[in-house]
């Protein structure tokens, strides 16, 4: 379903989509892109700015380094070259949330190009999606159309400037027009937002504006040349990205199918109604007379730096999904749930570090565990069970104190008390056996029972009362007496031998 | 020296004080600081009426700042506290309206300092005022002011030069003892040397642009106007310095210090073939040929050298000025300061309408050529081959020096024009900075000294140095200023009383 | 030589009004301007780099540190039109 292509409305001739993704990267970095104040959200208007991000006359803007490494970051994982000499250009358009009239920008020497980011789809194919190039520019300010009734441009009486956010930096990301459906889309941008994620770079978070996602779309029957692509805008959220792509591969394929031509435009997709319309005004097409920027110097990163920086980054999902697959003996599908989601890796990896069994970890975590933060709503760094925890209570099923389904119930009274397992079996009257006859009886059959241990013990071997315990408390589901276990089993082993 | 028709007081005479005399004065106590000023603005009271540099004179400001000078013990001041200074009106100075001479940042009250303002309120000079200039800078007669006409000092009827012409004439008026001008493609070397003063353009990157109006980025520099090179090297020492807010500054490898030498043995002079040709008028050309002589009389070497390309750094330079202008001037819209347009309907009238009637004709025509080099269509045919013209000036300028160890001109090919004569016809104004534009093409330092009069009129000398060599070059000017220096009473010393 | 449409084109790109008589001087202007530059489009400078960057400088960054910026008030007090902290601008669409 998600590789095939889109059939028409009409259903008489096969249609194909081919989108390409434009994204935006909200870097968090302390300062902006080209000055030194601070990158904040949601503070009073224009209260974190100053002339440069004002765009006041003789100023002058200076390159933030911290920027440049997150963005050499995220280069570096899409696999893209990073260029030998990259420089800004300045991209001239007047707007009022742009200060100077013109954006900071890269245009034919970006930071980085020719990279791909492997897509892993739901019918488990994986399909590479190439990265056309990275780069650099800064953000503009925010606008607020007042006056109206949607808040929206049209209608609006007039509008208002906060430039809180202008020059914040920003990393552009572009794919190839490798994607052919909606659902490829949204896998992409979702895969491409966890990695970014892991890099800590961005919060990515598409509601606040730290992601941004833009598409060029077109159809054409499969087999012929690419058709007029339009640009859709405003997809704030993953669904109505897919909901938009949609809507614009339907408009454009019933448009086609009418007879009708594509306009080269930018269309704006309307989450209210589902639908996309035309954006255009009575403005001309954007000529951007794109030069480069004389007040930036050029950027070249040696070797040292790129490998530097390659050197620091996280492992990537893709290659940490092997190393778990492999190092775990772990099924494919565990292994990229695990991946994935980084923070459950971890957790992963700690719990299986701790028990020394990767299967039984893995099935709690991807199970019961993931069900948990599922219900609660939370996420794995806010769970109340750490997985010290997780290991000590699987390491009481491992050595038979608690049954299976006992461990189920103590773990609930775990999530919710946030009391340890060894607590809880004491506690709960899964409690300890302290009957001296009856522990007697136990014990004195374990000793009999091990004649060899027994004798090692005799002979000066002091560990061997571990084993001697742990006998005793697998017989007694740990609920027996560990102070009184300790004497009974001196008691009949007798004193150490010489 | 001539009467002045002023209050009597202790307040000294300022005309013919270079800074460095306003120096010795304030250190041997022989005048307070606002003696100094009051002296000062009572010059420019008597003969700006008539000059017109001024735009804006801070009297309050600057006899306020010349007081706390004097409350400070003579033995506690930096040495240049209490000296005046005029300054052209493109920098921001925090708390003083800044025009550019345009209407629209008429009212404009920048909230900070440029960088080299900075630096001159910690020495402790005394802001004076600002002074007139073209319009953002563009022009060469100061006659593109939106707001008033500056006159040449030596000759009311005539132009003082420009853009820096209000700083010029201030200096050569001497309504201030220095001043600060900028210089993109002559606009502190053409007016210097219409004006009968010292201009200097230090090497690109040698001073910090924050806060410096931006009219062509990769052109424009801060630099001294002075009475002497003296005075130029000591406000060169004030200003330069790599600024962190300005990627592009670098600074001077050292201080200039005092530029003292007195003979030329051995220096290589090269004459800019180019520049002595047909466009230069007979009496320049006269001055020009006896500063030549003088050189030689002091033991230097002058020798003609060709630079070819020096002849397509107008086209090259009336490409990329205006592309950078036209993107430098966009953030005048009337969003966040400066002049708007009232009672628009819609944005787009209120961008337009504001632009232009803030901007004057010739902002407006080197926008439209800007924005067209650049549009979709022509930017590799204009802008970019005017960038590839510039490396070839370059590179001209590189194999000179291989053998030279300075190149000289006339600075100017005419002296100073009628006020009108050249308003009507854009290209015949741009040929007035023949030979100062290649000089910023190539980032190169220039300096022009008064090399002597033709019909009355001051004629300038030009001297070019290599990067960074600014010590060795304002030495070599010093010491052709020395012998070229006719005692000359300045203009306007008389005033009518 | 340029046409009628590319003056008014040029101007709508640069946010400039001009009545029907500065129009035609503007014209006939750019028009000389622009022959007087094309003298460059003669040269065969196919073998050179545009000088995009007047010094010779690299890498010149800045650390990653805030700097305390303007007040509300400083930010917004030379603005024409401000309303609640923000700048006023007329209806865009």
């Amino acid at each position: 379903m998600s590789n095939s292509p889109v059939t028409g409305t009409t259903g008489s001739s096969e249609w194909e989509a081919v989108i390409g993704l434009e994204i935006h990267v909200q870097l968090n970095t302390r300062t902006k892109m080209f000055c030194g104040c601070r990158v904040t959200f949601g503070e009073p208007p224009n209260t974190h700015v100053c002339p440069v991000c004002l765009g006041h006359p003789g100023v002058l803007p200076v390159t933030n380094e911290k920027a440049v490494e997150y963005a050499a970051r995220i280069a570096l994982a899409l696999d893209c070259r990073i260029a030998d000499r990259t420089i800004f250009h300045r991209k001239n358009y007047f707007y009022p949330d742009l200060p100077k009239a013109y954006q900071i920008s890269q245009y034919d020497l970006p930071l980085g190009i020719g990279g791909h980011l492997d897509v892993e789809l739901e019918d488990g194919a994986v399909m590479r999606v190439g990265i056309t190039r990275v780069h650099m520019e800064e953000d503009a300010g925010k606008l607020i159309h007042a006056g109206g009734a949607s808040g929206r441009i049209d209608g609006a009486d007039y509008s208002l400037v906060d430039f809180n956010r202008g020059g914040t930096p920003l990393v552009e990301i572009v794919s190839e027009p490798d994607i052919t459906t909606p659902d490829q889309a949204r896998a992409f941008l979702t895969q491409l937002r966890s990695l970014v994620e892991q890099l800590a770079v961005s919060d990515v978070n598409m509601e606040e504006g730290s992601l941004r996602c833009d598409a060029n779309v077109s159809v054409r029957h499969p087999g012929e040349p690419f058709g007029t692509k339009t640009e859709l805008k405003n997809m704030n959220s993953f669904r109505f990205l897919h909901r938009g792509l949609e809507a614009e591969i339907e408009r454009q394929i019933a448009s086609l199918e009418a007879g009708e031509r594509i306009v080269q435009e930018t269309v704006h997709f309307d989450p209210a109604t589902g639908m996309v319309s035309s954006l255009r005004s009575k403005e001309e097409a954007h000529d951007y007379r794109y030069f480069p920027e004389p007040d930036l110097t050029p950027i070249e990163l040696d070797e040292a730096y790129v490998e530097r920086v390659r050197g620091d980054l996280p492992e990537l999902p893709a290659a940490r999904k092997e190393r778990l697959a492999d190092q775990y003996s772990l099924p494919p599908k565990d292994a990229a749930l695990l991946a994935e989601n980084k923070p459950l890796g971890d957790y992963f990896e700690a719990v299986a570090a701790a028990t020394g069994d990767a299967r039984v970890s893995a099935n709690w975590v991807l199970g019961d565990f993931s069900a948990f933060l599922n219900t609660a709503g939370i996420e794995v760094g806010a769970s109340p069970v750490g997985a010290a925890a997780l290991a000590e209570m699987l390491g009481l099923v491992a050595d038979g104190t608690l049954s299976g389904k006992m461990a189920k119930e103590v773990f609930e009274v775990m999530t919710t008390t946030g009391k340890s397992a060894m607590e809880i079996v004491a506690e709960k009257g899964m409690g300890q056996i302290s009957d001296a006859g009856e522990l007697d009886a136990i014990v004195a059959r374990i000793v009999s029972a091990n004649p060899g241990p027994a004798e090692e013990f005799r002979y000066g071997r002091d560990r061997v009362l571990g084993f001697f315990v742990g006998q005793v408390m697998k017989e007694t589901r740990g609920q027996a007496n560990p102070q009184m276990v300790n004497d009974l089993l001196r008691k009949h082993l007798g004193a150490h031998g010489e | 020296m001539g009467t002045r028709a002023s209050r009597a007081s202790s307040n000294p005479d300022v005309t013919g004080l270079t800074a460095h005399g306003c120096r010795d004065l304030l250190a041997g106590g022989e005048v307070s600081a606002v003696e100094l000023t009051r002296a000062y603005l009572d010059r420019i009271g008597a003969v700006d009426g008539e000059v017109r540099s001024y735009l804006l004179v801070d009297e309050a400001g600057a006899l306020a700042a010349a007081a706390a000078v004097d409350a400070k013990p003579r033995s506690q001041r930096l040495p240049w506290e209490g000296v005046p200074i005029g300054l052209k009106d493109i920098f921001c100075v925090k708390g003083m309206e800044t025009t550019c001479a345009s209407r629209i940042l008429k009212g404009y009250i920048p909230p900070y300092d440029a960088t080299v303002i900075a630096k001159l309120r910690a020495a402790g000079l005394v802001f004076l005022g600002k002074l007139n200039m073209d319009e953002f800078a563009m022009g060469s007669s100061t006659e593109n002011s939106a707001f008033q006409i500056t006159r040449n000092p030596w000759d009311l009827n005539r132009v003082p030069g420009g853009s820096s012409g209000g700083s010029a004439a201030c200096v050569a008026a001497t309504e201030a003892p220095w001043a600060l001008g900028t210089d993109t493609g002559g606009s502190i070397r053409q007016p210097a040397s219409l004006c009968g003063v010292v201009g200097l353009k230090p090497t690109y990157g040698a001073v910090s642009r924050y806060g410096l109006v931006a009219f062509a980025s990769s052109l424009d520099q801060i630099g001294p106007i002075t009475r002497d090179v003296k005075d130029a090297a000591a406000l060169l020492d004030l200003i330069a310095g790599r600024d962190p807010r300005d990627s592009t500054s670098i600074g001077l490898p050292e201080p200039v210090g005092f530029p003292e030498r007195s003979s030329l043995e051995g220096v290589r002079f090269g004459v800019i073939k180019e520049f002595v040709g047909d466009a230069c008028e007979a009496g320049v050309r006269d001055v020009f040929d006896g500063a030549v002589d003088a050189i030689g009389a002091l033991g230097g070497v002058c020798e003609e050298v060709s630079l070819p390309s020096v002849e397509r750094g107008i086209a090259a330079y009336y490409l990329i000025a205006p592309s950078e202008a036209s993107s430098n001037l966009a953030r005048f819209d009337g969003v966040r300061y400066g002049h708007r347009h009232s009672h628009s309907e819609d944005l787009y009238e209120m961008y337009t309408r504001t632009r232009s009637e803030g901007f004057g004709s010739e902002v407006k025509r080197r926008i439209m050529i800007g924005t067209y080099a650049l549009s979709a269509g022509y930017y590799d045919a204009y802008y970019a081959q005017a960038q590839r013209t510039r490396t070839l000036i370059i590179q001209d300028f590189a194999r000179a020096f291989d053998h030279f160890d300075f190149l000289i001109s006339p600075t100017s090919p005419t002296v100073a024009f009628k006020i009108g004569e050249r308003t009507a016809d854009p290209l015949a104004m741009y040929v007035s900075d023949l030979c100062t534009i290649p000089v910023n093409l190539a980032a190169l330092p220039g300096i022009s000294i008064p090399g002597g009069f033709s019909a009355g009129m001051p004629v300038g000398v030009q001297i070019i140095g290599p990067h960074f060599s600014e010590r060795g070059m304002l030495g070599a000017a010093h010491a052709l200023e020395k012998k070229l220096r006719v005692d000359v009473v300045p203009p306007l010393a008389e005033v009518a009383g | 030589m340029i046409s009628r449409q590319e003056v008014e084109h040029v101007a709508r790109l640069a946010r400039l009004h001009f009545d029907e008589e500065e129009l035609a001087r503007l014209q006939q202007e750019l028009g000389q301007i622009i022959d007087y530059v094309q003298q460059l489009a003669e040269l065969d400078l196919s073998g050179l780099e545009p000088t995009s960057h007047a010094v010779p400088l690299k890498n010149v960054l800045r650390a990653d540190e805030p700097v305390d910026g303007l007040s509300q008030a400083d930010a917004t007090g030379n603005g024409p039109d401000v309303e609640r902290g923000q700048f006023v601008v007329p209806r865009i669409g």
